[in-house]
């Protein structure tokens, strides 16, 4: 049994915050800065080159690389081994999001009520995904999401009958609705199986995944492969402006699912694909 | 093609700008997004004054993050557009000139820019750090209670933004990617 205290969590969230909004992961920069170096749109490369340059400045001056500093969606994998200390963990995460948010200069963009749209002003609730697993390690994954890409994911109910062109239909469906509104090229995550809030779920882990593996089974891979190089033939390319990057990466999750169904969801994240990851 | 504009911007000098240009504004231009939208449309409907003259006037759609010491604004880049498109024909009709945001406007958006002479320009999304150096002063004007969505009055420095859809009725959006995969094709 290890104890970890959750004024360690508090000033982890909070730190992971504020370096997830001001600086991507290597394997996302570097896709972007050969993304810029390939594009064959004369208009689409300028675009890429303002994201690289973008990236630099986010960095150096620590202004956040987009102005929607995003929902925070944060995934939490406990050990079975592990005692928390302190004050309930939720209230810690959020306590970690609300500090975060405040001394990062990060945007504050909950609204409290769905209806009534009154803002929160410190970012809080977060939105957190909560996973038993062995060992005695407490892992922690910040992916501050914005909603303008969030606003173009869908989720079909397809039938097994659909089969794989069934997905990729979707896939290139859900992509070409999406368009110029979520801030291409983006990073398409899908999420197949399980039920209908499960392959929501998947498809927004599949998001944080490295964007330079692909899935670890054979057949999900080639569709993950299959899908990038049709989304990217279908000239969206950056801004929706036209060009050959539509798409970074497709990375799709699963999970076993029911006789009747193959859920699908498609959770699009624009070129800002934050996430920050750390074990504790 | 290339050009520079001041901001506020006569509706002849609308006329003249075309779906692909590539524009540089300097100026006054104005912060408004969903919220700040929606109040501004309510406060019209019932005869009221809108918050700032709308008359030539350019609103660029974004709710920066917050400025740290010593800096005019935070991240400042476009929002996605269509939320607005609810409330922009009626700001048009009293004047509006030009909308800075990106992604697809609606039908009934782009028939009222052809009828009131109003420019949609597309910000680069997601290159807010880049875009807030272009931005010099920056001052709440109303609607403070609503924090980043307040609106905000900024003086800008050659803000880089692209005309996607011009008072002719073009439309980049549907013509560039067009255009792209024809190329390509003849390549």
């Amino acid at each position: 049994m290890r104890t970890i205290h959750t004024d360690t969590i508090i000033q982890n969230i909070k730190e992971m915050c504020i370096e997830a909004n001001l600086q991507l992961s290597p394997d996302m920069e570097s896709v972007i800065h050969n993304a810029s170096r390939e594009e064959d749109s004369t208009l689409g490369k300028q675009i890429l080159g303002q994201l690289c340059e973008n990236m630099q400045i986010a960095k150096e001056d620590s202004i956040p690389i987009c102005q929607d500093t995003g929902m925070a969606i944060v995934f939490v994998k406990i050990g079975q081994d592990v005692h928390i200390e302190g004050m309930p963990i939720t209230e810690a995460i959020n306590e970690g999001v609300r500090q975060g948010y405040e001394e990062g200069y990060l945007r504050k963009s909950v609204v409290r009520d769905p209806l009534i749209r009154e803002n929160t002003k410190d970012n809080t609730p977060a939105i957190i995904h909560y996973d038993i697993v062995p060992g005695e390690q407490l892992e922690l994954m910040v992916a501050p999401k914005g909603f303008g890409s969030e606003n173009m994911s869908r989720v079909f109910m397809l039938k097994p009958a659909d089969g794989v062109e069934g997905v990729k239909a979707s896939v290139l469906q859900a992509v070409k609705d999406a368009g110029p509104n979520a801030c291409p090229p983006m990073v398409v995550g899908v999420g197949l199986g399980g039920d209908f809030e499960k392959s929501a779920i998947l498809a927004k882990t599949a998001l944080t995944r490295n964007i330079n593996e692909g899935s670890t089974l054979p057949h999900i891979r080639a569709i993950e492969e299959e899908l990038l190089k049709e989304i990217n033939q279908l000239g969206i390319g950056p801004g929706g402006l036209g060009g050959k990057t539509t798409a970074l990466a497709v990375n799709i999750e699963t999970y076993p699912t029911h006789i009747a169904g193959m859920p699908l969801a498609v959770n699009i994240c624009c070129h800002v694909n934050r996430h920050a990851k750390r074990i504790l | 093609m290339e050009k520079h504009i001041q901001a506020p911007i006569t509706k002849e000098e609308v006329e003249k700008l075309q779906a692909g240009d590539y524009v540089y504004i300097t100026g006054t231009i104005y912060t408004a997004r969903d919220a700040a939208h929606k109040r501004m449309y309510e406060a019209m409907l019932e005869g009221q004054e809108p918050p700032f003259e709308l008359t030539n006037n350019i609103i660029y759609y974004l709710g920066p993050t917050p400025a740290r010491e010593g800096q005019v604004i935070g991240s400042a880049g476009p929002t996605t557009s269509s939320r607005m498109d609810k409330y922009a024909p009626l700001l048009m009709e009293h004047g509006l000139a030009g909308m800075i945001g990106k992604g697809k406007r609606s039908a009934e958006v782009l028939q009222t820019m052809q009828k009131e002479t109003c420019v949609y320009f597309a910000a680069v999304g997601g290159a807010g750090a880049l875009l807030s150096k272009c931005i010099k002063a920056a001052e709440v004007i109303a609607y403070e209670d609503l924090g980043t969505e307040a609106i905000r009055k900024l003086k800008v420095e050659n803000l880089p933004v692209i005309v996607v859809a011009d008072t002719a009725g073009n439309n980049m959006y549907e013509t560039a990617v067009e255009k792209y995969l024809k190329d390509i094709v003849y390549k």
